[in-house]
């Protein structure tokens, strides 16, 4: 049965890069798809009129391409439920979850256990990544043909990288035949040993083993050649150093087919951060120097950055609460990343909001190749609608993931979501928002279609 | 410059201005007056050891746990005789005779020892940063015994006294460290210390075992120890561990003691008054030559006997109660 509920969202400024929309506009849903943009669109009799409150911007969905999301294996961190109603109220339609989980996503079934899963949930859209290795570990690789056929839109050996360049240059070429990318982790195993920390002069005034910076840019090195080499895609995921930064942009000026993405930790947070050993500074790869993170501004500014992704790794208080080279890596990030990048980046005037559009939501669609992205008529109401200028203190107890592994925890911060639509039905709407209910009212009980 | 510090008779307890801090984690915890406070404290506490009856009763009363994860001879020892020395009550744990083994962490096992509301828990762990979290985790004062690879700030001024009984003065000293700089804790405490009371430290050792970013712990490098020897005032040596060449470090036990070994003649380019320290325990004939570890300029077994002396000073100004 279709649903032919029809609502039309007025009064917000619609920022759509794709489609050249930068400006007030009305935004038309019909059947959960986006039937009309444009200035002043005609009422027909039978659609709920809804006004975006005011200043707030609508934007296509946002999509978090590298998630971590625990289930099945880890539901103590985290599952699927909880991780997808954190990402709702992150403002993020969409999210790519990674196969660190047990078993690994590394054959059709738990492809579709995935899937049916998140589909419960009804809440963001998943889609997941297949591993490129069997059991992640490196070996063989994995049916990648059955995963991308049950779903999976990129593999990945996430956390870890193929180490392998050989294995890496097959994972490539063969991947290549179902147009999907591979994501890779990019770090030497050799080099990074057993590495907890940045490797420089905070890690080693406490006492932390280093990770050098060189790791990550050797294998973002070889990857970019690995591409040249075969003409297939490589997604090079949460870069963090400025040496990388310089491969990538090198080998797009050549026209290599690679893309690449940067946390928002990476972009606000350095290694100072380490003096006291808080945990919730501990991830991989880990904070760099101030100079890396103006180096990741810059390729922010100037394209040579894709996206923006979260590498949300939610651990449980009691694994965090450990000595520091003990403890897991990782940090969450879904509920945060939009205030953060609304504040630090938007408002700090390093990108527009046009340019945020893009890296939130355009481009990890256009590299996973999946709907969305766009406001164009005919494509799902995946609909992520801002609150600009909303003062947001950052409360992890407030979260809607099961852990706490933030390092924002308290800070204020300018931007955050008024409310996450999904196929025409409003999935999470923030009540601190004024006006937001409507959304809320008008748009929950709608279908999708 | 320091108040002068009030006379301490660990008898009298006409105590001293206390520390700041509530715990001990790293030298960078404490101020130069401080320091000097400890010091000077250690010196009347000396005293306490040549008594045949070595014990007075400053921390009568005064519950102190050792709670040692790494294996370890002279410290926990230093510490312990220094405890009783003060009159306190000890316990020792030991991670093979504790719960551990059987899965613990080390939250669990600091919260089960708070529970028993102790004075004073001083720690030995692998992990850099153990002490911080132990420190957060209760209200008893924490002496950093030794983490990891980051500091072991007892010994730092257990050196300092050492130097400064032998050498009158720390500031303006020429003091060499030469070894794994990389993976020692005792040269991180050290740098911080012997810097904050005003010497030149230079370091010297395979350019495997240097710290990136030297230049910003204010130490000149070098790889010659030819060139870190010359006209020192202390030459300190610390210990390779001889797992370390699994990590590829070096080549061998044999080619770092051609290379980086003090020999008596390397000695010979020192200030003629030169000392020798070494934390141990000691690889004889790979970092030092037995000459030079039994030689006239080594200070190591007064290294020792400064431990336990240092240690009574550290134990007793952070017990003091009107801190809390």
């Amino acid at each position: 049965m279709v649903d032919e509920t029809r609502v039309m969202l007025i009064g917000g400024h619609v920022v759509d890069p794709v489609n050249g929309v930068n400006g007030p506009a009305d935004v038309l849903i019909a059947g959960g798809r986006v039937t009309a943009v444009g200035r002043d669109l005609p009422v027909e009799s039978g659609t709920t009129v809804i006004e975006v409150p005011p200043h707030g911007v609508v934007c296509p969905g946002f999509i978090d391409m590298h998630v971590h999301l625990r289930e099945p294996g880890y539901e103590h961190k985290e599952t699927l439920a909880t991780g997808l109603a954190a990402a709702v109220a992150g403002g993020f339609t969409a999210v790519a979850c990674m196969p660190t989980t047990t078993p690994v996503n590394d054959h059709a079934a738990m492809t579709r256990l995935i899937c049916g899963k998140a589909a419960d949930a009804g809440l963001a859209r998943v889609y997941p990544v297949g591993a490129v290795t069997k059991g992640r570990d490196g070996e063989q690789l994995a049916e990648i043909g059955e995963l991308y056929a049950a779903g999976c839109v990129a593999i990945s050996d996430a956390g870890r990288p193929v180490a392998s360049a050989l294995l890496m240059r097959r994972a490539l070429e063969y991947a290549s035949m179902f147009g999907i990318p591979v994501i890779d982790h990019c770090e030497d195993p050799s080099l990074a040993g057993d590495g907890v920390a940045h490797e420089g002069y905070h890690a080693t005034a406490l006492g932390l083993r280093g990770l050098p910076a060189a790791a990550e840019e050797i294998v973002a090195q070889r990857d970019v050649a690995l591409s040249g080499l075969t003409g297939a895609g490589v997604h090079l995921a949460h870069l963090s150093t400025r040496g990388a930064m310089r491969a990538v942009r090198e080998a797009k000026a050549r026209g290599v087919p690679v893309s690449c993405e940067v946390t928002p930790h990476h972009l606000t947070l350095t290694d100072d951060r380490l003096v006291g050993y808080d945990t919730n500074y501990k991830m991989n790869p880990p904070l760099r120097e101030a100079a890396d993170l103006e180096a990741l501004l810059d390729g922010v500014r100037d394209g040579t950055i894709d996206c923006i992704a979260t590498d949300h790794a939610p651990h449980h208080y009691d694994e965090k609460r450990a000595e520091f080279d003990r403890a897991p890596f990782g940090v969450i990030g879904l509920e945060t990343a939009v205030s953060v990048c609304l504040d630090r980046l938007v408002h700090a005037g390093h990108v527009t909001l046009a340019r945020l559009v893009e890296l939130m939501s355009a481009n990890p669609a256009r590299i996973l190749g999946v709907p969305g992205g766009t406001l164009g008529v005919g494509v799902p109401a995946d609909i992520t609608i801002l609150a600009p200028d909303l003062v947001v203190t950052v409360d992890p107890s407030a979260f809607r993931s099961l852990a706490r592994n933030t390092p924002f925890g308290g800070w204020v911060l300018r931007g955050g979501v008024t409310a996450t639509i999904v196929g025409g039905r409003a999935v999470y709407v923030n009540t601190a928002v004024d006006g937001a209910g409507a959304v809320m009212n008008a748009m929950s009980g709608v279908r999708e279609p | 410059m320091p108040p002068a510090a009030d006379p301490v008779t660990p008898d009298g307890l006409a105590a001293p201005v206390g520390l700041r801090t509530k715990d001990l984690l790293s030298i960078g915890d404490l101020s130069v007056d401080e320091i000097r406070l400890i010091l000077d404290t250690a010196e009347a506490m000396k005293e306490v050891g040549t008594r045949s009856i070595k014990k007075v009763p400053a921390l009568r009363g005064r519950t102190v746990v050792n709670l040692f994860f790494e294996a370890s001879t002279r410290t926990r020892t230093s510490f312990e005789v220094a405890q009783k020395r003060l009159s306190a009550d000890t316990v020792n744990i030991a991670a093979s005779g504790s719960s551990v083994v059987k899965g613990e962490t080390l939250a669990d096992t600091v919260r089960n020892l708070e529970a028993m509301a102790p004075d004073i828990i001083v720690v030995r762990h692998q992990s850099a940063g153990a002490g911080h979290l132990v420190a957060g985790l209760c209200r008893a004062r924490v002496i950093n015994a030794g983490d990891g690879m980051h500091e072991h700030p007892t010994q730092a001024l257990l050196d300092a006294l050492t130097i400064r009984q032998r050498k009158g003065r720390i500031e303006g000293l020429k003091v060499s460290i030469i070894g794994d700089l990389l993976h020692s804790r005792v040269f991180r405490s050290n740098v911080l210390l012997l810097h904050a009371l005003g010497a030149e430290v230079s370091v010297c050792g395979p350019a495997t075992m240097m710290l990136p970013d030297m230049a910003r712990f204010g130490v000149r490098p070098t790889t010659s120890i030819d060139e870190a020897v010359e006209g020192a005032d202390v030459v300190m040596l610390l210990r390779i561990q001889l797992e370390r060449m699994g990590g590829y470090f070096f080549p061998s036990l044999r080619e770092y003691f051609q290379l980086f070994g003090m020999t008596p003649e390397r000695l010979e380019r020192a200030h003629p008054d030169a000392i020798i320290m070494h934390p141990g325990p000691m690889n004889r004939g790979v970092e030092i030559a037995p000459e030079v570890a039994d030689g006239p300029y080594s200070v190591i077994l007064e290294q020792v006997a400064n431990g336990v002396a240092v240690r009574m000073a550290v134990l007793y100004l952070l017990a003091d109660e009107r801190q809390a």
